[in-house]
């Protein structure tokens, strides 16, 4: 059996809260094997994010160990933390956070210019993702100038950019429409379909319900880990890879 | 990818960014003009010193050229005595006083007057006409003016005048030969000059055979210490000062001016990195949640202090180069103003413009915009990513 994408083992985090202590990650393990589409529900502050953040090696765990790749991230230095989260991870929030005053291909194109992809191929790449987002037609607006489910595309389209191993999605539905929110839902759900591996934290039950595989968290302890779907199979790679 | 989110940074904000580089202008424009004014004053009267070639001044002893009425005696034995020297190329003697002009109504127009060596005078440059002969004068502008004559009259001239008795001394009819333009004079003081031996003549028995001063012209690649000590030893009645002395006089003299400058340039400079500093620090605070972000999705820390950095350069150098020509304009009309001082050389400059003073300013003000920069630049990019992303989704 091949390494999963990530490992979790023993994970605990805590932060302060003015002067309180708020134990947000109470001793989670878990794995994440490639092509899975993982849900994490909880109530909020159950400490969803805060797992999230940990998967994604923009926080390190107090106690435990998270392996991505078979990488023991809290052991990574800044630069190596930074450049894993550049290339093998992809980050979906909740308020979009695209860049306002660039285009939503410029947006795109961030990673792609940071990880030293030369002009004319990010310029490439970025239009068919924008492409495979369904706004090929809205590469020269700003995030002022579209919708949010437009947004949240473009977001998409960034997370993909550096074809990462995992796409982390924060509330990706959160600041949306019923109607806008099942389109997000259901872009993710091709994006999983087509061998992206997903993990989606959620308060919406359409996209939770979307997923193979849900994990239930209360007050930072994983209480449910539910399978609904088994991971499929992909017979060929549909996410555009830029001929990479 | 870092200058298209450099320019949309600042232009995303253009009300603040036209301010700061307005600010920085004028902070930019106030450290030009004090370089140019501590330097302005010193290489306009080293360029003023050594315009006529001339090495030594030779004035008598225990004063500077013309900081007194005294004269050296026996003028002509003792240029006779500097031509011994084999450095000494050229010697220019200078007996200064005043003539006066005869008006109707028995008034008078006083002017400066120099008695020179036309072969090897120093002190004026010919404009229109010829160099004087015996029985002839040259004049500058502000006398031929007040006097209202032309080169090609013939006045009178007297080297004396008693304004009670309206009776005037040492009267004599000379014709203007020439027009000039006086180098160590003031552009509005009358002034004129005649032959050496006319000009001791008007002053009577007590300036016969005297001047004021004389001027060396050193032979090239001659040491004009070495011949400053040859004169000290031969002429002790005598004092020699090199132009690089003087030189070295009129910086001690001008470091006032100095001081001053470079107080009024640093406080220039802190005022824009002030501004520059607070600006770019108010813009990473109004964004610390863009580059939380940024920092999630992989973007470096090296690149996001390269990006603040270089916004707080541009606007320091835009506001730099704006600053640099309002600089240029105000220093134009404050050294009118200044220029404008009774006594002054017409050719003294306060404000002198060299482009090492603009590459200093520039090069200041880099240095003050990377350096503003650099404190808001580490802190937008050591930010806690979680935490921040945390308080921003509350």
């Amino acid at each position: 059996m091949s390494e999963p994408v990530l490992r979790l083992e023993n994970v605990e985090r805590s932060y302060h809260m003015g002067s309180e202590e708020v134990r947000a990650v109470r001793g989670v393990s878990l794995t994440i094997d490639a092509g899975d589409y993982v849900a994490i529900v909880g109530p909020s502050g159950c400490g969803k994010s805060t797992l999230l953040n940990l998967l994604g090696a923009i926080d390190r765990p107090d106690r435990g160990h998270v392996y991505l790749d078979g990488r023991d991230v809290g052991a990574l230095g800044d630069g190596e933390a930074t450049a894993l989260r550049l290339r093998r991870i992809g980050f979906v929030f909740q308020r979009f956070h695209l860049l306002a005053a660039l285009s939503a291909r410029e947006n795109i194109e961030l990673p792609l210019s940071e990880a030293g992809v030369g002009r004319a191929e990010r310029a490439a790449r970025a239009r068919e993702l924008l492409a495979y987002v369904g706004l090929a037609a809205r590469e020269r607006h700003r995030p002022p100038q579209l919708s949010g489910g437009e947004q949240q595309r473009v977001a998409i389209a960034r997370a993909l950019a550096n074809r990462p191993a995992l796409i982390l999605a924060d509330e990706p539905t959160g600041e949306l429409d019923a109607r806008t929110g099942a389109e997000i839902a259901a872009l993710f759900k091709r994006l999983n379909d087509d061998g992206a591996t997903l993990v989606v934290v959620t308060h919406d039950e359409d996209l939770a319900t979307a997923a193979r595989r849900t994990i239930h968290m209360r007050d930072g302890l994983v209480v449910a880990d539910e399978r609904r779907a088994p991971i499929g199979v992909v017979a060929e790679q549909a996410i555009p890879t830029g001929g990479r | 990818m870092i200058g298209r989110l450099v320019v949309a940074s600042l232009a995303g904000h253009r009300a603040r960014t036209l301010l700061a580089v307005a600010g920085v202008a004028v902070s930019a424009a106030l450290l030009l003009d004090m370089v140019m004014l501590s330097s302005g004053m010193r290489e306009s009267f080293r360029s003023l010193l050594t315009s006529r070639g001339f090495d030594l001044r030779v004035a008598p002893k225990g004063t500077l050229p013309f900081d007194t009425e005294a004269t050296i005696a026996d003028a002509t034995a003792t240029i006779a005595a500097l031509r011994e020297s084999p450095d000494v190329v050229a010697v220019a003697p200078v007996l200064g006083g005043t003539i006066h002009l005869p008006q109707r109504g028995g008034a008078a127009i006083s002017s400066v007057a120099l008695g020179v060596d036309p072969a090897t005078q120093g002190d004026y440059v010919l404009l229109t006409g010829h160099e004087p002969a015996d029985g002839e004068i040259v004049a500058n502008d502000a006398l031929l003016a007040a006097s209202r004559h032309h080169v090609g009259d013939t006045l009178t001239i007297a080297g004396g005048y008693d304004p009670q008795l309206r009776r005037f001394d040492s009267s004599r009819r000379v014709r203007i030969s020439g027009r000039v333009r006086f180098v160590y004079l003031a552009r509005d003081q009358r002034a004129a000059a005649m032959p050496l031996a006319a000009m001791q003549a008007l002053g009577g028995p007590a300036r016969r055979d005297r001047v004021s001063l004389m001027m060396i012209r050193a032979r090239a690649g001659a040491d004009a210490e070495g011949v400053r000590q040859w004169i000290a030893r031969r002429l002790p009645k005598v004092t020699a000062i090199s132009t690089a002395t003087a030189i070295a006089q009129v910086e001690e003299r001008l470091s006032y001016f100095r001081q001053l400058a470079f107080i009024l340039g640093s406080v220039s400079l802190v005022v824009g990195v002030l501004l520059v500093g607070t600006l770019v620090t108010v813009s990473v605070n109004e964004r610390i949640g863009e580059f939380a972000v940024l920092r999630a999705i992989g973007i470096a820390r090296r690149t996001i202090t390269a990006q603040i950095m270089i916004e707080g350069a541009v606007l320091m150098l835009a506001g730099a180069l704006l600053g640099l020509a309002l600089g240029l304009v105000t220093a134009r009309y404050l050294n009118a103003i200044l220029a404008s001082f009774p006594g002054l050389p017409q050719s003294i400059d306060f404000f002198l413009f060299q482009p090492r003073a603009a590459w200093t300013a520039l090069g200041l003000l880099a240095i003050a915009g990377i350096t503003a920069g650099a404190w808001p630049a580490w802190r937008g990019a050591s930010l806690p990513i979680a935490r921040v992303l945390r308080e921003e989704a509350a």
